[in-house]
């Protein structure tokens, strides 16, 4: 029998792994992100194919040139600049210049991610940055909605129409009742997609495909979803209980605007996101209640990606102060 | 005797590919005693037992090699008749250096003469019946090596209510405790009795998991006719539900306090091969020279389950076992989780060896770490309800201060969260170089406080 | 005259704010023993924490205040210990500077390997595992723990073995409690003949794994007749309390294990 040690490795125990690595996790997301891409591109066309292929080039690019600069090993291969270029991708308008989409995806790489340290280390979502910058720096642009193929009643004569939340937005502070405008976005339009909005978040039923493998494989757990629609649901609630005539019913807050997208996808982004369970229903609240603060009394008519923002900032604290109670110890210690 | 579903189940764990197929259902096969045994002398935890011989004496079976050395060892006897060909300091199983006897087999495994049970057990003194169990060399074989007898005498104002028996062998790969249940029965429940006579338990829980259907069965029947509270547990399969603490919880839904011991619950836990053993000590006052352990891994040629003396080099092992079957690509005794990798092949295996497993290249992975991404399964998976990320990060940054107040002494290195982690993060051996960090400044700590306390 | 308010208000509070910080800074300072600066001053101000004290700050005090000892500082060597001694009229015995050597030199080409290691890149955690392949159980495992301890970067690892400047050495004693091995022994500075192994294994086991290792065959404790160097456990021991000139064991030597390391600043090994 040879003994051949030269070919044998010590190594500390564990000495048996899930198989589980980045790059497989980047991927399950991507597949996941592909019913939203396809649904993206039935509804807007050209528009999704172009939007997503100039920011998943440009993050990836940007990420290696980067890396390159800090001379660190560059790293694309964990797939994370993929997932992060059609994350933002999913979250711009349409009609959006190419040029625009490249600043963004350079700040969420460059800016969001890399200065912070890399993958591991930053400390607000990529995607979210980029998106925020370019809302706040092209206004016009980030806000100009085309009308979708199949839409329920295309405009006449118009490329243009507002979102379901933006027209809300406009009945309400004119003093109009919801039914005015349910017409115009059925309940079924939230749901397929068939609606002006941002690519990816259009269509619900694709969101939730995605979701579903997410949570199949592991990739996320059910307390941020859960906690952030539940609680964009109560509020929703409340409100409508309190005044119904001048405000939207459950349904339409919860299926509107990006709410699936962030939920499922935005706010579940591991590195920014709490660990701990209690942390994650926190966490997912929060986001729901700032967005539907946003929603109500903000300038914006949505606040999805304003209030996962917010929530990120929070993560470290809500992580020191939602510890588990550790085994062994008396239920009552401090945890701080 | 009643059997039951576990009510209780441990947070976290993980569930590993077992690939116990190979090996639960052969019969235990007895090993010929090989040439040479290398027995170490630091098998147990406490200190290491005082050798009594020296190169050159002759030794028969079950004669004493080494004595007890303080309160916390045991005695080690020699598993064959033969002579001493050295008394140095060797590598072992663990992978230190300690004292270890080699012994050159004279092949006639003459057995000194062990004098007949002069009375019934059930009529002698609990100090007695201890102290054949002492002498006799046994030592907890689940694998940490606890000497028996301090766990069997415990500090007056702690009485042991539950007798806890820890049959899950919850680690992918090996099936020793199983075979061992499904064998010898009879001997472990004998055992079982004995040592819920030394403690005066009220209860006993015999826990085996529920991939075992043969042992329980076989348990089920051995203990059938045993009186008082008697239940078989059976527990729900993962990793790690064999550790003492959760199986503990699984059991009686106690907590043992962090810092303290089972018995400030009022438990106690003993391997089935424990059991077994201690049965031996009192009844045939056979001291503990042999074991079963599973040899397996798909670069051996024939996995089996071995009953295998003392100090059995793994060299000799494979060889009984047929043989490597292509190049190794680690060699690791215990199982995947919690083994320790070895760097020889002869060394001797020792009491608490439960297993050799032999993985050949392709199952073997080499990682570089990369930066945790906070994904959590390390946290979903600790079975301590630890933070092992934010424990980690701490460690790496030698912030020790911040990783005692994460409660890094919690952690019982079982390996789960290192199991789950895409980004391959060294989390075990920060765990292990923490606490011993850890303790080593809570020490300092102490001393500078006596300091000040004296010069005040 | 909205500029004059905002500027008296933004003024205003200003002066306000300077008024109370001088206030506080008269009434409200810590008197500190000005022994306490001048003591500090004569330390090196490296901050490695040998003395026991965190930091210089904290040792000056406990020096002027609570009466620690003069001579804890051994970065600043005896030289220090005279002077604070001196300040705080207290007498210190002379010690001569002591410099941290790695007892071992098994680097890649002297020492075989038998096994890969795939870990924590760190001798403590590799340790535990009982190595990182290297077939001397008591080799220097050259995976830069002491390196990584040294505050003043002292330690380079050259092919897989940790060696140490004397010259860059500020004799903290870091590398000495960081080796898991116990290989790196803190020396007197003027001591240049080192047996450099620290290998208890049998001269045959020795050279099965390593070509530089110390094999016991005697003849350098033979050559200075027991004086200085004995043989303990299958390896030669300098002893350093006593005088060892005779540089002829270095060629006596059939492994080259000893070999003339020089101490003393300047002098790079």
């Amino acid at each position: 029998m040879s003994d051949t040690t030269s070919e044998w490795i010590v190594s500390p125990s564990p000495h048996a792994h899930s198989g589980d690595t980045v790059p497989k996790i980047m991927g399950t997301v991507i597949v996941a992100l592909l019913p939203a891409l396809v649904a993206g591109v039935v509804f807007f066309g050209w528009n999704a194919v172009r939007l997503t292929a100039i920011c998943v080039v440009s993050c990836v690019a940007s990420e290696y040139v980067v890396r390159r600069i800090m001379r660190r090993d560059p790293g694309i291969n964990d797939l994370s600049a993929v997932v992060t270029g059609i994350l933002l991708a999913l979250n711009l308008p349409p009609t959006l210049p190419g040029w625009m989409a490249v600043v963004g995806s350079l700040c969420a790489i460059v800016i969001a991610k890399q200065l912070y340290g890399g993958i591991g280390y930053n400390l607000f979502n990529p995607a979210l940055v980029g998106r925020c910058v370019l809302l706040v720096s092209f206004p016009v642009a980030m806000t100009t909605w085309a009308v979708p193929n199949f839409a329920h009643i295309p405009p006449v004569d118009a490329t243009t129409m507002a979102t379901p939340l933006g027209a809300w937005k406009t009945a309400w502070s004119a003093g109009q009742a919801p039914s005015a405008f349910q017409d115009t976005f059925p309940l079924r339009a939230l749901l397929i997609g068939n609606r002006p909005g941002c690519l990816g978040e259009t269509s619900t039923i694709a969101l939730l495909l995605g979701g579903i493998v997410l949570l199949w494989r592991r990739c996320i757990t059910w307390h941020i979803p859960v906690a952030f629609i539940g609680s964009v649901a109560v509020f929703a609630a409340i409100l409508q209980q309190t005044d119904p005539a001048r405000n939207l019913p459950v349904s339409y807050h919860v299926f509107s605007g990006g709410i699936f997208l962030g939920a499922l996808f935005m706010a579940t982004d591991m590195v920014t996101t709490p660990v701990t369970s209690r942390g994650m229903l926190l966490f997912g609240a929060g986001c729901g209640v700032i967005t539907m603060i946003i929603r109500k009394w903000g300038g914006y008519p949505e606040g999805v990606s304003f209030s996962i923002l917010i929530m990120n900032a929070l993560t470290p604290l809500i992580n020191r102060f939602t510890r588990p109670h550790v085994f062994g110890h008396a239920v009552k210690e401090k945890t701080a | 005797m009643k059997t039951l579903r576990a009510l209780f189940n441990p947070r976290g764990g993980i569930h590993p590919a077992y690939h116990k197929e190979a090996t639960d259902s052969t019969r235990v096969e007895v090993m010929p005693v090989p040439k040479t045994l290398y027995v170490a002398l630091n098998q147990h935890l406490g200190a290491p037992s005082r050798p009594v011989v020296k190169k050159g004496d002759t030794v028969l079976r079950g004669q004493p090699l080494a004595e007890s050395a303080g309160y916390v060892s045991s005695w080690v006897h020699a598993p064959t008749s033969g002579i001493i060909k050295a008394v140095e300091s060797r590598l072992t199983a663990g992978g230190q250096l300690a004292t270890v006897v080699e012994i050159e087999a004279n092949g006639a495994d003459q057995a000194i003469e062990s004098p007949a049970p002069a009375t019934d057990w059930r009529v002698m003194q609990t100090r007695e019946l201890v102290d054949l169990i002492l002498q006799a060399g046994v030592i907890g074989m689940g694998g940490a090596g606890f000497p028996t007898q301090v766990k069997l005498l415990p500090p007056p104002g702690k009485t042991i209510e539950t007798l806890v028996i820890n049959g899950a062998e919850c680690e992918p790969y090996l099936t020793a405790d199983h075979r061992l249940m499904v064998e010898e029965s009879a001997r472990i429940s004998q055992g079982i009795q004995i040592v819920q006579r030394i403690l005066g338990a009220t209860k006993v829980r015999v826990a085996i998991e529920d991939n075992k259907p043969e042992a329980i069965a076989a348990m089920e029947s051995a203990l059938k006719m045993a009186e008082g509270d008697i239940q078989l547990v059976v527990v729900k399969t993962k990793y790690p539900q064999g550790a003492e603490k959760q199986l503990i919880y699984s059991c009686t839904r106690r907590e043992v306090p962090s810092g303290g011991l089972p018995m400030d619950v009022g438990a106690l836990v003993e391997n089935v091969g424990t059991a077994a053993a201690i049965s031996d000590a009192v009844f045939l006052r056979r001291p503990l020279t042999e074991r079963v352990l599973t040899v397996t891994g798909d670069a051996v040629a024939n996995p089996k389950n071995v009953l295998a003396r003392v100090g059995t080099s793994f060299r000799d092992l494979i060889g009984f076992c047929g043989g490597l079957r292509g190049p190794v690509g680690k060699v690791i005794c215990g199982g995947p989780m919690m083994g320790v990798a070895q760097s020889s092949l002869d060394v001797g295996m020792n009491k608490t060896t439960s297993g050799l497993l032999l993985l050949s290249r392709s199952q073997v992975h080499q990682y570089t770490s990369t930066p945790c991404i906070g994904c959590g399964r390390c946290v979903q998976a600790c079975p301590s309800s630890l933070l092992p990320c934010f424990l980690s990060e701490n460690l790496e940054a030698e912030n020790f201060e911040e990783a005692e107040r994460l409660n890094v002494l919690d952690c019982i290195e079982c390996g789960a969260c290192a199991f789950e982690c895409p980004a391959h993060r060294p989390l075990v051996q920060h765990m292990r170089q923490g606490k011993a960090k850890v303790i080593q400044l809570r020490r300092q700590r102490e001393t500078k406080a006596s300091r000040k306390e004296k010069a005040t | 005259m909205d500029l004059l308010i905002q500027t008296l208000i933004i003024g205003g509070t200003g002066l306000a704010c300077a008024a109370i910080l001088a206030v506080a800074a008269r009434f409200l300072a810590v008197h500190e023993d000005p022994r306490v600066e001048t003591v500090s001053a004569m330390l090196p101000g490296i901050n490695c924490g040998t003395c026991g004290f965190a930091g210089c700050a904290e040792y000056a005090k406990d020096v002027v205040l609570h009466g620690a000892a003069a001579d804890l500082c051994k970065p600043g060597g005896s030289e220090t210990a005279a002077r604070i001694a001196a300040f705080m009229g207290v007498e210190v015995s002379e010690s001569e500077r002591q410099v941290a050597i790695v007892l071992c030199k098994g680097d890649n080409t002297a020492a075989k390997r038998t096994v890969g290691y795939n870990g924590l890149l760190d001798c403590g955690a590799a340790q535990q595992v009982g190595g990182n392949g290297k077939a001397c159980r008591y080799g220097c495992l050259g995976l830069a723990s002491c390196a990584r301890a040294c505050p003043v970067g002292a330690i380079e690892i050259r092919d897989g073995l940790a060696t140490i400047h004397p010259g860059l050495c500020i004799s903290c004693g870091k590398c000495v409690v960081t080796c898991p091995r116990r290989l790196i022994r803190m020396v007197p500075e003027s001591r240049s003949l080192h047996v450099l192994c620290s290998s208890l294994d049998r001269g045959p086991e020795v050279r099965k794994v390593c070509s530089v290792g110390c094999i016991a065959c005697t003849l350098c404790a033979k050559a200075v007749n027991g004086q200085g160097i004995a043989m303990r456990n299958n390896l030669a021991v300098v002893d350093y309390t006593v005088p060892l000139t005779e540089e002829s064991i270095i060629a006596k030597c059939p492994q080259h294990t000893i070999e003339k390391r020089p101490g003393t600043k300047g002098e790079a090994a």
